[in-house]
């Protein structure tokens, strides 16, 4: 701008700045443009063993999958790695075979399930869900597996059992994000009895017609879509029906943060960041929360009269 | 190759190194390696290279006062205002990026969340430092104010760690890496100053240079320093 005579030293660009005008200038270009240039897609395809799926619903009201890469390559598993890419990274060690779940509690006969065993006595289905972390991003992923509840009521529990807890793998040779306490492992959450027999809740075995890679939690692992992510316990080798609510490792965690029921709810924000909005992985602009993730009309039934602003 | 020649490769290479981050921030997202969620990768790694950059910025006056080096103190005001541009950059991409400008969800981030707060107010730090960082602030609002105020970057320093602390769910171990490094860069600033309190209680011993000395050459518009003292590492 032109001298005028009048203006303050203090309104100058600083001599700093001024003196390396030229190099800011390009960087600010270069960075715009590098940035309005699209990145170099990575293609991936489903990889893995293939699945006998003998049936497929679309439970996402048709909005698009995430890509193969983008499910298997962004997780949070803080058993192999707590950054997004670890988990991929260091899924070599995890051996999904032999793997046995211990069925115990108050059940008629507890009982060890073999996997292989389960997935050959139960149809798999593969059920497309939405998936919404607490941490505020979203995804769409076609699940395989089989209703929790068909297999709960083959296991049949007995009156006293109100809850059913799940555990994860305890082996930091296997899952070596385990040799910190990061989190106080194993890994548990749990599920109230409707929550864990409605016709929703899924074991899932398998991502787009293929075997669970390790880490999303092979080789069994809780789907839970009304639910934030963190619900979902990952390569189970426990299930316990119980009488009191069981602990769930975030809660323990952080108990202002993570709650039991941990409902996706636009209403109730997480103390550090709201979840009135959410960012679906491969999109620009943030979308709004749906209560219950969209699953409203099956699932709100289960907590009429509840608050669910204090049971988070 | 003279003084002169040295120190002007020393500052273009600083300069060339500090833009490097952004550099392969540019060329992961052209090779798809910022993963599936990359807005938030981006945000990360401008906050790491800010609270990188700003640890750095209080590197050079410990490694003179306890380790004779004058040549990092060329650079002190040049991590500075990196430190500062990563911030700024940062910032600008949570508002404009992450949340689009989305100015109810930031009006309550500015009130309700306080790992958000304690970073806000890191960067309103800041300001007035870059604005200060010229030679002729220095003149003007002469070395000894203008000391005071660049203390400043201790507070900038701290709450930039403790935003760091309170933004991870549970993994602590970068966050605390950040931690030590600070609080060790702080802690380090205390020797020398005891060491000075030392030399006023009445023993005549050359303390450390004070930096205007490496700024300006150890001209008229110097604080008064020790007669005749120059401690190790000035150079002439």
């Amino acid at each position: 701008m032109r001298w005028r005579g009048d203006q303050k030293e203090s309104e100058a660009t600083p001599e700093g700045l001024w003196l390396r005008r030229r190099e800011f200038l390009a960087l600010g270009a270069a960075g715009a443009g590098a940035l309005l240039l699209p990145g170099r897609p990575v293609a991936g395809e489903p990889a893995g063993a293939a699945l006998d799926v003998v049936e497929r619903t679309d439970r996402a009201g048709g909005e698009k999958p995430s890509s193969w890469d983008a499910i298997t390559t962004y997780n949070n598993f803080y058993e192999l790695g707590t950054d997004k890419e670890d988990p991929a990274a260091h899924a070599g060690t995890l051996r999904p075979r032999p793997w046995t779940v211990a069925v115990e509690g108050e059940v008629k006969k507890p009982q060890t399930l073999d996997v292989d065993a389960l997935l050959r006595s139960f149809p798999l289905e593969q059920r497309i869900y939405r998936m919404r972390c607490v941490e505020a991003w979203s995804m769409v992923i076609p699940w395989v597996g089989l209703p929790l509840g068909a297999l709960v009521r083959r296991l049949e529990p007995t009156s006293r059992a109100k809850y059913v807890q799940f555990q994860t793998l305890l082996d930091p040779e296997q899952l070596p994000g385990q040799k910190r306490r990061v989190l106080d492992w194993p890994y548990v959450e749990g599920l109230r009895m409707d929550e864990a027999t409605h016709p929703l809740t899924l074991l899932a075995v398998g991502i787009y017609g293929r075997v669970l890679p390790g880490q999303n939690g092979a080789p069994i692992r809780l789907v839970v879509p009304w639910k934030y992510g963190f619900k979902g316990a990952k390569s189970i080798v426990k299930i316990r029906f119980q009488e009191e609510q069981p602990r769930n490792t975030w809660n323990e965690m952080a108990p202002g943060e993570y709650g039991f029921y941990a409902n996706v709810n636009p209403a109730v924000d997480h103390p550090r960041w709201s979840q009135a909005r959410e960012r679906r992985i491969g999109e620009f602009f943030r979308r709004p929360t749906l209560p219950f993730n969209g699953y409203a009309d099956e699932v709100a039934g289960l907590y009429t009269g509840m608050d669910l602003r204090k049971f988070y | 190759m003279n003084q002169k020649t040295r120190i002007r490769l020393l500052e273009a290479a600083t300069f060339a190194l500090a833009l490097v981050p952004l550099g392969k921030v540019a060329w992961d997202h052209w090779t798809g390696a910022l993963g599936a969620n990359p807005i938030e990768a981006v945000l990360n790694r401008l906050g790491f290279w800010t609270l990188t950059f700003l640890t750095l910025s209080l590197v050079p006056t410990p490694a003179h006062d306890l380790l004779g080096l004058a040549w990092p103190v060329r650079v002190r005001r040049m991590l500075g205002l990196f430190a500062f541009s990563y911030a700024t950059l940062h910032l600008s991409w949570y508002v404009g990026v992450d949340q689009f400008f989305d100015l109810r969800v930031l009006a309550k981030d500015v009130v309700k969340r306080k790992f958000m707060v304690v970073g806000f107010s890191a960067w309103l730090l800041l300001v007035p430092l870059a604005v200060t960082s010229t030679d002729r602030w220095v003149r003007r609002l002469g070395y000894a104010r203008w000391k005071r105020l660049h203390r400043l970057v201790y507070a900038a320093a701290l709450l930039g760690v403790v935003h760091f602390v309170w933004r991870v769910k549970a993994d602590l171990r970068r966050p605390a890496i950040f931690a030590a490094a600070v609080g060790g860069l702080l802690l380090a600033r205390l020797v020398p100053w005891a060491a000075g309190r030392a030399a006023r209680a009445g023993r005549r011993r050359p303390g450390p240079v004070p930096d205007a000395a490496l700024t300006f050459g150890g001209g008229a518009e110097g604080p008064p320093g020790p007669p005749g003292g120059s401690g190790p590492g000035s150079s002439a």
